[in-house]
């Protein structure tokens, strides 16, 4: 069988529509991020597509500092309630402010131009 | 069983190109070539005894054929496995498996950037990642950033801990000739410095530098009639966990651990009985990692290890004799360059940074985001 849309351009048809997707594995029986065509765990190629909750707890932060001009912004990872880790960045809070294990929701940042859409967070406070 | 045989083959040739700021027009193929002449010479061997070259370098897509052409040798034994910084200690595993099979009878280890030259993103171009790149993270620092936050977390290191790296590598540099950074630092001073990507500022970054060089291999029947003291290949160990810092296993358990599990059991050695710890120091956090990981001290105690200078000049266990990347030479892929030091300690070549009496080294290399993790453990020959 030959695949008609690639792993990257499901996920991105999901962000447009909102939605921040993930990859479960039967064979697993455990989440894959990020998509694709075989799965890392077991080596089955029959994947699913969820989508998450979007809630999510910090796992790792930094705060990089352009070398010539601009703010310094937030880079971090974050643990998906699902079972999945991606690079993010948590928005609308100070970026040193970021802390571990705190928990985070998602929200669509559509940048201008033609870069595609990409998941970001915001603190979640009071989300289980 | 790895199959590779303890003691196997033995280093018999070591040199650096130039380094630091090479003049204008300089390429890798150069540097290559001219750190392959000094090391054949540090050996008392011919350019047309090579048999068995392996190189690695972001700025020639075939290097193999590239430095074969320049210097006039046409091996039959040729590696250009690229894993990062590690990729040297993946060519010593691979020589040793080569010689020992009659692949070649000399091998040479190669490598060379001009990244200070020409720039970083021109020297080593970037991969777009559609999950990361997005984020703008600066690669590598900020993976390595993310990884220190965790040990940070974890354990309570702290930014003075990552100081202590720098500082000792700082006072290891001071007694290298060969060493970019010529003036002391302290911690206040690593502190200070303009931040880079929080915990760390420019200090507990490696130089960008050019440079490259070489090692030579051979048989250890043949390394007996060369000219300097044989330097054996006890043991070698590689794993690789990722690729990108997203999909790391544990932010705060490299492959360090499993790579020197193999290490340790093919040499039939255990830490404490190292004399000479050559480790990868892209950043501040790599030692207090691979010192942890490669059973210098437990989970978690790599901060409080390097306190008090114990990795410094007359500290308890000596770690980057050299200066490391922190502030001796880091041309992009720095791992060549601990096989070169544990080389040269071995031999006692090393002045007044020499560690009397070292009979054992362990050189661990690194590569991309803490990706690949190798380690290579040489011995003099009363460790046969």
């Amino acid at each position: 069988m030959t695949e008609t849309q690639s792993p990257l351009a499901i996920y991105q048809a999901h962000l447009d529509k909102g939605e921040l997707a993930y990859q479960w594995s039967p064979e697993a029986g455990r989440a894959v991020f990020y998509p694709r065509l075989v799965c890392p765990y077991s080596g089955s190629t029959a994947l699913e597509w969820r989508v998450a909750s979007g809630l999510g707890t910090v796992h790792a932060t930094t705060v990089t500092h352009p070398f010539q001009r601009g703010e310094p912004y937030n880079v971090a990872l974050v643990d998906c309630d699902e079972g999945f880790r991606l690079m993010s960045r948590v928005e609308d809070i100070d970026s040193m402010a970021v802390t571990i294990g705190m928990r985070v929701r998602f929200r669509v940042h559509k940048p201008d131009g033609e870069e595609p859409a990409y998941p970001v967070f915001i603190p979640a406070e009071g989300a289980p | 069983m790895t199959g590779l045989q303890r003691g196997g083959a033995a280093i018999v040739g070591a040199a650096e190109s130039d380094l630091g700021l090479v003049g204008d027009g300089f390429n890798v193929i150069d540097l290559m070539a001219q750190g392959i002449s000094r090391a054949v010479e540090d050996a008392g061997l011919k350019l047309r005894d090579i048999d068995g070259l392996l190189c690695a370098t972001t700025q020639s897509r075939t290097s193999g054929l590239n430095l074969s052409e320049y210097l006039g040798i046409s091996p039959r034994f040729v590696d250009t496995t690229i894993l990062g910084g590690s990729s040297f200690m993946f060519h010593v595993s691979h020589a040793l498996a080569a010689l020992q099979l009659g692949l070649c009878e000399v091998a040479v280890i190669a490598y060379g950037s001009t990244q200070r030259s020409v720039g970083r993103q021109q020297a080593s171009v970037r991969e777009i990642n559609p999950y990361e790149t997005p984020y703008r993270p600066f690669l590598p620092s900020t993976a390595y950033a993310l990884a220190a936050s965790r040990h940070m977390h974890e354990f309570g290191t702290t930014r003075e801990q990552l100081a202590e790296v720098a500082v000792a590598a700082r006072q290891w540099a001071l007694l290298n000739p060969a060493a970019w950074e010529k003036k002391p630092l302290t911690i206040p001073e690593v502190l200070g410095a303009r931040m880079v990507s929080y915990p760390f500022t420019v200090r507990d970054i490696c130089l960008v530098t050019d440079g490259g060089g070489a090692i030579v291999l051979t048989t250890p029947e043949r390394a007996k009639s060369l000219k300097k003291p044989p330097v054996y290949v006890l043991g070698c160990g590689a794993a690789i966990t990722h690729a990108n810092i997203s999909s790391m296993p544990d932010l705060t358990v490299t492959g360090a651990l499993e790579s020197g599990r193999q290490a340790y059991a093919m040499a039939g050695l255990k830490p404490a009985d190292i004399d000479v710890v050559e480790l990868y120091d892209a950043f501040t956090i790599n030692p207090i990692l691979c010192l942890e990981d490669l059973g210098f001290c437990a989970k978690g105690e790599g901060g409080s290890f390097v306190e008090g200078g114990r990795i410094a000049p007359g500290g308890e266990l000596p770690v980057n004799t050299n200066g490391g990347g922190l502030s001796y030479c880091h041309p992009g892929m720095y791992g060549l360059f601990l096989l070169i030091e544990a080389v040269r300690q071995l031999r006692g070549e090393c002045g007044a940074r020499q560690v009397a009496g070292a009979q054992t080294a362990i050189a661990h290399g690194n590569g991309g985001v803490l990706s690949s993790q190798s380690t290579v453990i040489l011995g003099n020959s009363a460790t046969l």
